[in-house]
């Protein structure tokens, strides 16, 4: 029969189920800090706390570790359009509202002109390691397309890490060539474990030549991409899982979706903000459907931490997005461009530069662990959070009126931990500040302390502290964490000493609509 | 005899070309079209037109009243 996809089949590649789950749990377990139990590892883990192989994985990997993500680069490219089921939050009719800018078309590409855009990009960008297909449809409902482009680039760039995200349907049916084709790390969008619940999510799905609506559907869904989980979890292939927080709809579910996922293995858990902006045109965008607040956000990542490690520096990026994370490039890689630039692969080159991040990570390891030494006494109920304004490399290194983005860090007797980033329209324009958008800005972080910037003027100055929110620029491009651990040391001191009140701060609103590229 | 599909609303996934048990479907100026000589709406090969139930947009894959019904022309 036509379209019959491939099943199992050929030589297995099981390995000990017994050693991948041992292997999982003595990940979860690492990084325990003092005293309290609670891993710490994962996404923000570093090398000695995860298993070698496992850090082998995701070290340079920006979607799987949030360490990684100031340093290291990613590209997707759109060579699947396609898609075999329907959201309520995405509208084909454009693109997809997650993962794509909503309203404009990517460029699709042919299998050839991936790889092409793929050794152009690598030769400009070196700290780019990464290589996903995530859409602009589904992966799986293109096989053709995605596997002959993953293998087209492991033949030129062998040391480009391989990936795909898949909302799961078509998953069971393509371990093999998954494994075949050495892609470790595959993202699963999974909103719902309860087909009830799933059946106000997805319309329908499309399976074995046939349209299946409401539970059906949904019930068919999560069958198999929990099996699809399972059988990556068998292979030893690195599993995160991404979920849609919609409120009213999934946000208490999400909890039993979270323990459903990390027993069968999955690696991290990803919940990202609903984006339901009407003017995408999705379903939930006509209904009405909100959005979570950031604080919302928090605290359902905050439920499920858990023993399971949380993702919270996805920026749920186009589908053909170049870049680091927060930022995207890809507007300097279209196929015209790509075919007049002169492709250079320079493995050895591409070596030595990382090679040089790996030392600069280091020193910020280094560097935080120093100034988190003399925080063990600290007020152990106040905890806050503050904004930092970065272009990369783990530095506050970004102007205050040039950021396009806010990190958010927790700081507490802890230390400084990774929370999660709060995207804002461009404040500062030509050079001069425009009224609406600092108070776009000041919405996104109000539930910050302070922000770290390299340097702002007077007038958005006045204004934060007016905000409640201090401006804090005496640590110009110097490391985020340390410095961010050197301001709470003070805030602290202050507090004790009567100089300042502690006041816990309000909540943030959740910028709709992805992040558009500067003008 | 056919099914055709309304350029406008085209997203040009590309879902239904794979799924035509005719190899009837393929891209022209930026959407799909569907060949209506190849076209069989699917008759004999599924109980419902593939490239209606995958599409993504509704009401985007409709019957061609230009030509008569497959079975009428059988």
């Amino acid at each position: 029969m036509h379209g019959s996809k491939q099943q199992g089949g050929g030589v297995s590649h099981l390995v000990n189920i017994d050693a991948v789950m041992q292997q999982v749990a003595e990940h979860k377990g690492c990084g325990t800090t003092g005293g309290s139990g609670k891993a710490s590892c994962g996404s923000s883990a570093g090398q000695n706390d995860l298993p070698p192989e496992i850090w082998e994985k995701v070290k340079n990997h920006p979607c799987y570790s949030e360490e990684a993500h100031h340093h290291y680069a990613r590209m997707h490219v759109a060579v699947a359009p396609a898609c075999n089921i329907q959201c309520n939050y995405c509208n084909r009719k454009y693109d997809c509202a997650n993962e794509s800018r909503p309203g404009v078309v990517s460029e699709r590409l042919r299998p050839e002109q991936a790889a092409r855009k793929v050794l152009a990009v690598a030769s400009t960008i070196p700290q780019m390691t990464v290589l996903g297909i995530a859409g602009p449809g589904d992966p799986l409902a293109n096989p053709a397309k995605t596997f002959k482009t993953f293998e087209l680039i492991a033949q030129t760039a062998p040391d480009i890490k391989l990936c795909l995200s898949t909302n799961g349907l078509a998953l069971p049916d393509y371990i093999d060539e998954i494994a075949r084709y050495n892609i470790d790390h595959v993202t699963i969008t999974i909103n719902m474990v309860d087909p009830e619940i799933g059946a106000k999510i997805y319309p329908w799905v499309f399976w074995q030549h046939k349209r299946y609506t409401g539970v059906e559907a949904a019930q068919l869904l999560t069958e198999r991409q929990l099996r699809g989980l399972e059988m990556l979890t068998e292979r030893g292939i690195l599993c995160k899982v991404n979920s849609v927080m919609i409120p009213g709809v999934n946000d208490q579910h999400l909890v039993e979706v979270n323990r459903a996922v990390k027993s069968r293995g999955a690696f991290l858990h990803n919940i990202m903000p609903l984006i339901s902006a009407p003017e995408h045109g999705t379903v939930f965008g006509l209904t009405g459907q909100r959005g979570p607040t950031a604080q919302e956000l928090k605290a359902l990542q905050d439920a499920c931490e858990g023993e399971m490690n949380m993702m919270r520096h996805c920026r749920q990026c186009r589908a053909d997005a170049v870049g680091l994370l927060g930022e995207d490039r890809s507007a300097e890689f279209t196929t015209e461009k790509i075919m007049e630039m002169e492709v250079n692969y320079d493995l050895e080159g591409r070596k030595a530069y990382q090679a040089l991040v790996e030392e600069e990570r280091m020193a910020k390891v280094a560097a935080k662990a120093e100034e988190l030494a003399g925080l063990e006494g600290a007020d152990a109920d106040i905890s806050l959070l503050v904004a930092v304004a970065t272009k990369g490399s783990g530095l506050i290194n970004e102007h205050f009126g040039h950021a396009k983005e806010f990190q958010v860090y927790e700081l507490s007797a802890k230390g400084a931990k990774f929370v999660g980033h709060r995207r804002v329209d461009l404040y500062c324009q030509g050079g001069y500040g425009d009224e609406d958008s600092l108070a776009t800005v000041i919405r996104a972080i109000n539930d910050c302390h302070a922000v770290f910037v390299a340097k702002i003027g007077g007038c958005p100055k006045a204004d934060l502290t007016a905000a409640g929110i201090e401006p804090v620029d005496q640590y110009a491009h110097e490391f985020i964490e340390k410095s961010a651990i050197a301001w709470f040391k003070d805030y602290l001191a202050k507090v004790a000493s009567g100089a300042v009140t502690h006041t816990p701060r309000g909540d943030a609103a959740i910028r709709q609509g992805a992040l558009i590229v500067a003008a | 005899m056919a099914f055709k599909i309304v350029a406008s609303q085209c997203t040009s996934c590309s879902a239904c070309e794979a799924e035509c048990p005719n190899v009837a479907i393929s891209e022209k100026g930026g959407t799909f079209v569907i060949n209506p000589k190849k076209c069989t709406e699917c008759i004999g090969y599924f109980d419902v037109p593939q490239c209606v139930a995958v599409c993504p947009v509704d009401n985007t894959c409709v019957i061609d009243n230009a030509y008569p019904r497959y079975q009428a022309a059988g």
